[in-house]
């Protein structure tokens, strides 16, 4: 049994509601896939993957849209958690942007996000046809998730129109689609990221070690630490590679991650550094700093 | 001390200063990050609480409201979630939908206005969506200079509003969102004022359900890993349960007894409601998805037909007598609305006659299912006394159900079981029962090539019956008109008389617009299996508009006749009719003989 903690009641609902999506999911759509990231928020949605289902594998499998430029710790440590998992691992880089040799450094952080991630994701979608995906997207990252639908509909073309949104009373969801036509579901929806935090402290859960401080390789650029994780970053003039003692809130690619000075180096500091925190999460991302990126186009766009 | 989940839903509109309540709320409670705090200060750096929910692009652009934001804060006691709604009269359907999980519900008024016909309304909502405990924030207090009298007047003609829609919970609390007076700091301006602020009323507030109820868990999954394990996973939606444990299988009613109580942490010695489990059981019994496990001396009932209240939720209105999805826990079967007993003012909640319901009205309606499903009465269990209807063709979530009680009609009507058989009477004709449903334009030609085919059929000695549209609306349905309501009641009575038909062993040729693809697809499913054959004749509205035999397109550009098919009512084209005759490039004849050919092997 997990430890207890003096936080176990909300956590146990919410951990409830989220099971309970998750298998509507499985029990309405045809061909659900569970999408992984490598990220805390994937952990701990796979986590509950596994307690829906248990003692059966979660019957679905794992999708990581790739985009080549990911920690190497996260490759390493989504291979591992597929396998203890029991699951079928899919990844789809998207072979445009591989030949193109997509980047952050020479094509900008919008450019790249979108290839790789949002068309990325489209692609692989439309090619193992799934009906349903899971995403670890939560509504307290940003003000276009608040409002965003547990079961969110898209159109053939993955699109995201609000007009099409479906009431959600109860713990109804609605995932009834046409051919071609599909949801992504967000089991995470009502979790913050204090609550992913406590959850992975309680149950024990495994997550990437970039999350916790130690010193790094990072150089400062454009305001944020950017940690030099292979020898494909190159220094511009006048940036020195310094270790500092640092610890990332998100992940994603690495050079568009940016890290924060911390000493919080287990989960135990980590939810006392939070609970003192006064910035956002996305604060570090430097993708969300574009103002002709915001998460809302993305999202209309069809990026999760 | 341990945390709870609280789900709480606000009510007001902008003009009641709601924005800038909850922006304080959650400043103060810590849940806004210093750069969103940045991001909204004013040119003297103040913050402005209004536009932390800024609408989004979509919204702005498309000139719309996304229906529900989801906010969360927490204290030291408990972790809130707030569902926050947009207080416009229109958005009925957004507080039923946010209000559908809350416990409990804050009321805004304007200190300046008091009591409003949207404060009768917004109680209303919560109260029909079973929220018990209500808190009244009289807000802007300042700007009539903090008097106790007016919020004394105010408070005690809300709890006279709160008694009569039953409402058993309510507190008022004095408050300033714009200082911050009351929220989560008391205030130094009130001091008359000794009760909680807004924040000590949410932590303090009792949520514990005096008792749970028996047993009662809808079941979700069935797990089956291997030929040894066969689990069923739910979500608990009262009650506890215990390994060992009788439980009757609704709606079969068998009974067996509970084995085990299975988690990834280890198995259970009890679960509790709210919780999600997977149950093993101690007989093996053919339990689905849908069926509910409960305590086996205190089941839930079973029923087909229902008097529930509908929130319409769609932009397309209610239509009685289409067939809908509805889901109840983890069912999902068809059903329609029988009957709307009235429509509920939601202003002054008087009654009124309805035909149809209309996005964001309520009614109170009689619902009949094709199959019966196991249910609570709303009042009692939320989860299985909430339903909703998905439209078959969009796949919209269409409206929002709420049982009230079980109609005992069907279940003292009871099915006469007859001797002769349909098969019987169909042999001793020496034939096959078929229905030939004809849909298209008015002036396709579809009475012409039906009467054709009916006098073929007729004269190769076989046994018919044709029903035609223009006919029938002279006698069984001479009480409906053209509206989509009543057409869709046209063709659910011609359909049952077909049916009637066809069971008497005829072969029925049915010769009528049914302009919808939902009727003629409810016509389908009434019928048996390959019995039912769509023939769609096809012709462009230009050239029956041309032809017009019967003058009625004339009429209906004149605006003589409203409603009417092609011109200012839809036709819903066939997407795969069994038989589709181009009327345009064929005669009626060459028409006859395509059919007659098609449906050779069939009779």
């Amino acid at each position: 049994m997990p430890p207890t903690s003096p936080d176990d009641r909300y956590l146990d609902e919410l951990e409830a509601e989220s099971i309970q999506i998750i298998r509507e999911t499985a029990a309405q759509c045809a061909r659900p896939v569970m999408l992984f990231s490598a990220g805390k928020d994937s952990a701990v949605m796979l986590h509950l993957a596994r307690k829906a289902f248990f003692p059966a594998p979660p019957p679905f499998p794992l999708l990581h849209v790739d985009t080549m430029w990911k920690f190497r710790e996260m490759y390493a440590f989504r291979d591992r958690i597929a396998a203890e998992a029991g699951m079928e691992l899919l990844v789809w880089r998207n072979p445009e942007a591989e030949a193109q040799g997509i980047n952050p450094f020479d094509h900008g952080a919008t450019v790249h996000t979108d290839l790789w991630k949002t068309q990325g994701l489209k692609q692989a979608l439309d090619h193992h046809g799934f009906d349903a995906a899971f995403g670890g997207a939560r509504r307290d990252e940003e003000k276009s998730r608040a409002k965003e639908r547990i079961f969110s509909f898209r159109t053939r073309t993955h699109v995201w129109d609000p007009k099409a949104q479906r009431p959600e009373l109860w713990s109804q969801y609605n995932a009834r689609v046409h051919k071609g036509e599909s949801v992504r579901v967000f089991p995470l929806s009502n979790w913050t990221e204090m609550d992913v935090w406590r959850y992975v402290q309680r149950e024990g859960i495994d997550v990437v070690s970039l999350y916790f401080a130690a010193e790094r390789p990072v150089v400062e650029r454009d305001g944020a630490l950017i940690m030099v994780d292979d020898d494909r970053m190159a220094l511009r003039p006048g940036e020195t590679v310094r270790r500092r003692r640092v610890r990332f809130r998100t992940l994603g690619c690495y050079p568009l991650s940016g890290a924060i000075d911390s000493d919080a180096a287990d989960l135990a500091a980590v939810v006392a550094e939070m609970a003192a925190s006064r910035a956002s999460e996305r604060q570090g991302r430097t993708i969300d700093r574009d103002p002709t990126a915001s998460m809302e186009i993305k999202k209309r766009e069809g990026y999760f | 001390m341990a945390r709870d989940l609280v789900r709480l839903i606000t009510c007001g509109s902008v003009d009641d200063g709601k924005s800038t309540l909850i922006g304080r709320l959650l400043h103060d409670a810590g849940a806004v990050p210093d750069d969103q705090l940045d991001a909204i200060r004013t040119a003297s750096g103040e913050p402005d609480f209004s536009r932390l929910f800024d609408g989004l692009d979509a919204e702005r652009e498309q000139g719309i409201t996304i229906d529900v934001a989801y906010r969360h804060f927490e204290t030291a006691g408990r972790r809130f979630m707030l569902a926050d709604t947009p207080g416009h009269p229109q958005y009925t359907r957004n507080m039923v939908t946010a209000a559908s999980t809350a416990d409990v519900a804050v009321v805004l008024v304007d200190a300046r206005k008091g009591l409003l016909p949207q404060t009768r309304r917004h109680s209303y909502l919560v109260g029909l969506m079973g929220v018990r405990r209500v808190l009244l924030a009289v807000n802007k207090m300042d700007l009539i200079g903090w008097s106790q009298a007016v919020f004394d007047e105010i408070a005690a003609d809300y709890r006279a509003l709160a008694g009569d829609l039953g409402l058993t919970e309510v507190a008022a609390i004095p408050v300033s969102g714009l200082g911050g007076d009351n929220v989560a700091t008391r205030s130094t301006a009130m001091p008359w004022y000794d009760g909680p602020t807004l924040l000590q009323w949410l932590e303090s507030i009792d949520l514990a359900e005096a008792d749970p109820g028996p047993f009662r868990m809808p079941v979700q999954w069935v797990n089956r890993p291997d030929a040894d394990f066969r689990g069923y996973a739910g979500r608990i939606a009262a009650g506890t349960v215990r390994p060992g444990d009788p439980v009757r299988v609704l709606p079969s009613g068998r009974t067996t007894a509970i084995d085990r109580i299975v988690t990834m942490d280890g198995d259970l010695a009890e679960g509790g409601p709210g919780q999600s489990i997977t149950l093993t059981l101690a007989d093996h019994l053919d339990v689905s998805r849908g069926d509910v496990l409960a305590a086996a001396d205190d089941p839930p009932g079973v029923a087909d037909q229902f008097e529930i209240d509908l929130v319409w939720m769609a932009d397309a209105p209610l239509l009685p007598g289409r067939a809908y999805v509805v889901r109840l826990g983890a069912a999902t079967v068809t059903g329609q609305v029988t009957d709307i007993r009235h429509r509920v003012n939601v202003e002054t909640l008087e009654p009124l006659a309805a035909r149809t319901l209309e996005l964001n009205d309520i009614g109170v309606c009689h619902l009949h299912l094709d199959a019966p499903l196991t249910f609570e009465p709303y009042a009692a269990n939320r989860d299985l006394g909430g339903l909703i209807l998905i439209d078959r063709q969009t796949n919209e979530t269409v409206g929002a159900g709420l049982i009230r009680f079980a109609l005992r009609r069907s279940a003292n009507v009871q099915w006469q079981a007859l001797d002769v058989g349909r098969a019987e009477r169909a042999s001793l004709k020496h034939q096959r029962p078929l229905v030939l449903w004809f849909t298209g334009l008015s002036g396709a030609g579809k009475s012409t090539i039906a009467n054709l085919v009916d006098k073929r059929l007729f004269a190769d000695g076989r046994h018919t019956f044709l029903l035609d549209g223009d006919n029938v609306r002279h006698g069984l349905n001479n009480d409906l008109g053209f509206t989509d309501a009543d057409r869709v009641e046209n063709i659910r009575r011609v359909t049952e008389v077909a049916r009637l038909m066809a069971d008497a062993g005829l072969i029925v040729l049915v010769s009528a617009i049914s302009p919808f693809a939902a009727e003629r697809r409810m016509a389908r499913e009434r019928m048996a299996a390959g019995e039912f054959v769509e023939i769609f004749v096809d012709a462009p509205l230009d050239v029956v508009e041309a032809r017009d035999v019967k003058g009625l397109y004339r009429k209906a550009r004149a605006g003589q006749l409203t409603n009417f098919t092609g011109i200012d009512s839809p036709y819903e084209r066939p997407e795969k009719p069994d038989i589709h005759i181009d009327a345009a490039a064929l005669t009626p004849e060459q028409a006859c003989e395509r059919i007659i050919e098609a449906i050779r092997d069939r009779l």
